[in-house]
């Protein structure tokens, strides 16, 4: 269980440009973060850098469990379930193979966000579950690549559901959903923070939740 | 099913249904072994002489035509992400992708082989020579390759590239694969394969390492 995430002056440098620097926030286990800012402006970068995936200029990302440090960028991975532009899906592959494949991929030591509210605990009797839940029972059988631009979307949130990591870092999570879908985002989000999950979202629109912002 | 064993049978699923792995591999294997004797003529003797050599660069051509995909499927769609935040360590992922290649390449060329050392007209124990050589042997072309694929991962027409990058460091392969074929076409014995399996084994272990590296330079 993961307590806080800090980041510290951090600066960011992309292709010689600099998106930003100081940047500053922190984050404890039950709070939403939405990174506002325009186009361009660093939030995919900022959300990889908390990611472990990309290093930032200057500036340190601390993420604590119960006051003691979680090590480099790559375990902070481990603790962070990622949604982001592309929706990570095989046409080939079924729905519910690839949400299996997700879950078997991240069947890991590492504890759920919480029992109750993250529905699955990264085990496969949960596939259902988690597809109920994002609205694909009905196409739990068609192959990824006839769905639309909005059904791959819930799709991936059903990932996040199943990876059932602490800290779910969110970019531009609305996009291509419809009203229902914002939703359930939306009650997805509150879920996670309820259970004691974090969630640093990258977005142009309200979260609808109540959550701290951030602009860059 | 262990995440290892998850994205294992991930990719070979994915190498049957979207066609382009196993069958095409062995189609351009069978294709070229067959061409050259046209070229060549119906010299059996000379055949003979020259097929270690031509089956070993056909088959480490048709595994190079699905080398460049290997990485950049996950990469463009965003999977690529997904497998470096899971439990399973980036170099064990590249492992069991360097596994699924070979799986679905280089194993059924392997197979395959006995057969077209019948049609170039070798006798049974440089058939066997060259069966063994291809089962040792083709693991390496998979591994070197994915040092290449992780690197050529964002260029548009990396399948290009690929080649001239891994070529050279696969010679080693031919080299002693081939020459194994030839001893043995002589009745001599010689340490090619056990050199071949030296090599293979180096490259197979260290090669998800180096390509574990050139994947983590494109995440950011």
């Amino acid at each position: 269980m993961i307590s806080s995430l800090t980041a510290e002056k951090l600066a960011c440098v992309r292709g010689e440009r600099r998106l930003f620097e100081g940047l500053s926030f922190s984050l404890r286990a039950g709070q939403a973060l939405a990174v506002e800012g325009a186009n361009g402006a660093g939030k995919t970068s900022l959300l990889r850098m908390v990611a472990g995936f990309l290093a930032p200029v200057s500036g340190t990302i601390r993420l604590t469990d119960g006051g003691k440090d979680i090590g480099d960028a790559e375990e902070r991975g481990k603790f962070a379930g990622w949604l982001g532009h592309q929706d990570a899906l095989k046409g080939p592959l079924t729905v519910a193979e690839q949400l299996l494949f997700f879950a078997r991929l991240y069947k890991s030591p590492l504890r759920p966000a919480a029992q109750g509210t993250s529905p699955a605990s990264a085990g496969e009797e949960n596939i259902d579950t988690a597809l109920e839940q994002v609205g694909l029972t009905r196409q739990r059988d068609l192959p990824c690549r006839y769905l639309s631009a909005g059904q791959r979307r819930r799709l991936a949130l059903a990932r996040l559901i199943v990876s059932a990591r602490p800290l779910w870092l969110l970019d531009e999570p609305f996009a291509a959903l419809d009203a229902a879908g914002k939703g359930l985002i939306a009650r997805l989000m509150i879920e996670h923070c309820g259970g004691g999950g974090m969630v640093l979202a990258a977005t142009h629109e309200p979260l609808g939740l109540s959550n701290q912002s951030i602009r860059l | 099913m262990s995440p290892f064993s998850t994205l294992l049978a991930r990719d070979l699923r994915l190498s049957v249904r979207e066609g382009g792995g196993a069958a095409l591999a062995l189609g351009f294997f069978a294709l070229v072994a067959s061409l050259i004797p046209l070229g060549i003529g119906p010299d059996l003797k000379l055949l003979a002489r020259v097929a270690g050599g031509i089956l070993w660069v056909a088959a480490v051509l048709a595994a190079l035509l699905s080398l460049d995909r290997l990485f950049q499927g996950d990469y463009e769609d965003g999977s690529l992400d997904i497998i470096a935040l899971s439990p399973l360590p980036l170099e064990l992922g590249a492992a069991a992708k360097i596994a699924a290649h070979w799986l679905s390449t280089g194993l059924p060329l392997t197979l395959l082989s006995p057969l077209l050392g019948v049609m170039f007209g070798l006798p049974g124990a440089a058939i066997q020579t060259l069966f063994l050589s291809l089962l040792i042997g083709t693991p390496a072309v998979s591994a070197v390759g994915a040092i290449g694929a992780s690197l050529t991962l964002s260029l548009r027409r990396g399948g290009l590239i690929l080649p001239i990058l891994i070529l050279p460091l696969l010679s080693p392969a031919v080299i002693f694969g081939a020459g194994s074929v030839a001893t043995a076409l002589d009745g001599l014995s010689s340490g090619a394969l056990g050199l071949l399996a030296a090599f293979s084994l180096a490259a197979t272990l260290l090669s998800p390492f180096v390509a574990a590296a050139g994947l983590r330079l494109h995440l950011n």
